[in-house]
């Protein structure tokens, strides 16, 4: 049985070359998922870049934005077609179509006499050119108003990561080093608050903070946040929970109280975690819909990225080139941001997913 | 939420408080109030926007608060929640949300495995490059995500029905406005939030040991047994974590199904999400009372979901670390 095994696997190819079939095969397998999982956003940047006759030009190319060629005759653009003639198909220009027979020019000889072919002109392959609008992007922004959405998006995303890291570390700080009566309950209950759904809470929260003047500020969508959550505490409490105790204690026996223990013990060795939870914020922020939906529908002066988005989708849903612009400018700076740290963000991910 | 995985790792400090002295000694007095000094943001934000929400959304849910005309609001004792049970658009967005979640767990599950394994294959050039860009979509804001693909399912001139047309069908579906088709292309949208899915999932498979799988080929078992004997039950952890997410999330489903339909629930209902219906509810309607009672049930098919879950877990779920205790 063996020998035969070793006579096929000799005959056929060596080990050397398995591998290599074997990594041809799997990144080829890969890079075809990939291209299916990514081809969205394909469409997105083509149809960012096409004009409204470009979209509903059935002819042209649908995988990039072109134009129909034209040849300027007397003062007028004549399309470009390729008509069959006597003598082989040339590139002519349509002086005047109809279904029946048309009459065309030869842009290499205008001034010749014009040249009558007879069928329906429709039947005819038009000529295009590449021709991409990037002017729509500077359409969309103005239109969008992107610079206000996305001053609100800043305000919102960045005051309230703020908020979320300084009272993470000091929750997380809490439950790491201290030892307090309750102390594993009271963790049992912060993680199952993952599970909760923000509905339960919003009602009476909405109502009171439309009694205290809150709704059409960005107060509800930040000031919430300056309260630690569940997986920020766990993240860097699992973090802290590797530094080791010995430092806390030198650091202790030189006179450091607890805070300072924290700042410069604790923090300093836990950039890693800190920034995984930076980028959690910023993304939850950036990407929230239903909290501004809620608090700021009202008032677009100070709507966020996401809820302008929305409502320019139901303004202008008819032209779907300006809803792909806009889409496209909206996501440049979170996925931008990603590539950057995808290491320490996904590292993140795993870190407060896995572990529980 | 804690699983054994967790409790062992809270367990891990453990040592240090069992050592100390009972009775509380200077020392530790001082423990416990720079403890509770540190957790107090936690606290007072837990008690104010967790706790006391909720138990008022019990009370406003046997009222018939309108934020229009607070001065009314009266007791109707559990008027709201009979009248759920007569209202078809409660029984509606209830269908709605578990068609979904029915079609949508599974497919997800799957394709996340076969993602995770494919990243995970020793065979696989450039490793990290895939990871990253299938993870990136997470990083496109939802609403925006949800304009990409309602562009890329138009009918006209979407790329999947212009795909589908270029091999031979004739008859593609009309996705979004379709009660039949909004479904698979809910879920097809959906996939683009498989990256964390894909993360967790591909961290559980590097962590089962090497030696199962070169103890299994020993014994002569091919890819899939070692995928079925081997890695599955090895990352049922995982599995769990994300399934009983997954299965909250559907209750919680709001985002793609209000911008893709402009929060109409259109066609014909047919993205009526029990969220949606319940938003709709309190803040279109301004039936805030009938909106809380909602929201309670809510809160209770999601604790009864999560406790069933935990139930299941001895059944299917199997935890390394358990034999050793």
């Amino acid at each position: 049985m063996s020998a035969i095994t070793r006579r096929r696997q000799q005959a056929f190819m060596t080990r050397r070359q398995r591998n290599i079939l074997n990594r041809i095969l799997t990144g080829g397998v890969a890079t075809f998922i990939l291209l299916i999982f990514l081809a969205p956003l394909g469409y997105m940047f083509t149809t960012a870049i096409k004009s409204d006759e470009q979209m509903s030009d059935p002819n042209a190319p649908a995988y990039w934005p072109h134009s129909p060629q034209t040849f300027e005759y007397e003062g007028k653009e004549l399309e470009l077609y390729r008509v069959p003639t006597g003598d082989g198909v040339k590139v002519l220009a349509a002086f005047k179509k109809s279904r029946r027979e048309s009459w065309f020019i030869d842009p290499d000889n205008p001034g010749a006499e014009q040249i009558h072919w007879e069928g329906n002109w429709r039947t005819l392959e038009p000529l295009y050119f590449a021709d991409p609008q990037w002017e729509n992007f500077k359409t969309s922004w103005d239109k969008l108003n992107f610079p206000r959405l996305l001053r609100n998006t800043l305000i919102i995303a960045g005051v309230g990561t703020l908020g979320a890291v300084v009272s993470s570390v000091f929750v997380a700080y809490g439950f790491s080093r201290y030892e307090f009566r309750g102390k594993n309950a009271l963790f049992l209950i912060l993680i199952a608050s993952i599970i909760l759904p923000v509905q339960a809470t919003l009602i009476p929260t909405y109502i009171l903070f439309a009694k205290i003047k809150w709704t059409n500020t960005f107060l509800p969508l930040i000031v919430p946040h300056f309260f630690a959550n569940a997986y920020n505490v766990f993240l860097l409490r699992q973090y802290f929970m590797q530094i080791p105790r010995e430092l806390d204690e030198a650091a202790m026996i030189d006179g450091a109280n607890p805070l300072r223990v924290l700042f410069s013990v604790i923090l300093p060795q836990s950039i890693p975690a800190m920034t995984a939870v930076c980028l959690f914020h910023f993304f939850f922020a950036w990407n929230d819909f239903f909290s501004p939906l809620v608090y700021l529908v009202s008032k677009p002066d100070l709507w966020p990225l996401s809820v302008g988005l929305q409502r320019f989708n139901a303004t202008y849903g008819r032209v779907p080139n300006l809803i792909q612009t806009s889409a496209l400018i909206t996501m440049v700076l979170p996925v931008m941001i990603f590539f950057l740290a995808q290491r320490v963000f996904m590292q993140g991910i795993v870190f407060s997913g896995v572990e529980k | 939420m804690t699983t054994p995985s967790q409790t062992q790792s809270s367990a891990k400090s453990e040592p240090q408080s069992v050592k100390v002295k009972r009775g509380l000694s200077r020392s530790k007095r001082q423990q416990e109030r720079w403890g509770y000094f540190f957790i107090s943001p936690w606290i007072i934000g837990f008690l104010a926007f967790t706790l006391l929400p909720i138990l008022a959304t019990l009370v406003f849910s046997f009222t018939d608060y309108n934020p229009v005309i607070p001065g009314d609001t009266q007791f109707v004792g559990t008027q709201n929640y009979s009248n759920m049970f007569k209202d078809t658009k409660v029984a509606k967005s209830l269908e709605v949300t578990i068609k979904y979640a029915i079609l949508a767990i599974p497919i997800n599950l799957a394709f996340g495995l076969l993602l995770a394994s494919l990243v995970n294959a020793k065979s696989l050039v450039g490793k990290n490059i895939f990871r990253t860009l299938f993870y990136m979509p997470m990083m496109i804001p939802v609403v925006g995500g949800a304009l990409i693909w309602a562009g890329v399912m138009n009918t006209q001139t979407g790329w999947i029905n212009l795909g589908l047309e270029a091999i031979g069908i004739s008859k593609p579906p009309d996705w979004l406005n379709s009660t039949t088709w909004i479904y698979p292309a809910l879920v097809l949208i959906g996939l683009w939030g498989v990256g964390n899915l894909m993360l967790t999932l591909l961290a559980g498979m590097q962590g089962v040991p090497s030696e199962m799988y070169e103890a299994a080929e020993i014994d002569g078992a091919n890819s899939w047994q070692k995928f079925r004997k081997i890695t599955l039950p090895m990352i049922s952890p995982v599995l769990f974590y994300n399934l009983t997410l997954m299965m909250i999330g559907a209750f919680k489903y709001f985002d793609l199904a209000y911008v893709l339909k402009n929060g109409t629930g259109g066609p014909a209902d047919s993205t009526l999400f029990y969220n949606l219906n319940l938003y709709k509810n309190a803040f279109e309607y301004n039936l805030m009372g009938y909106g809380s009672a909602l929201a309670w049930v809510l809160l209770i098919i999601v604790l009864v979901l999560t406790i069933l879950m935990f139930a299941s877990q001895s059944k299917w779920v199997y935890y390394a670390g358990e034999g050793r205790e």
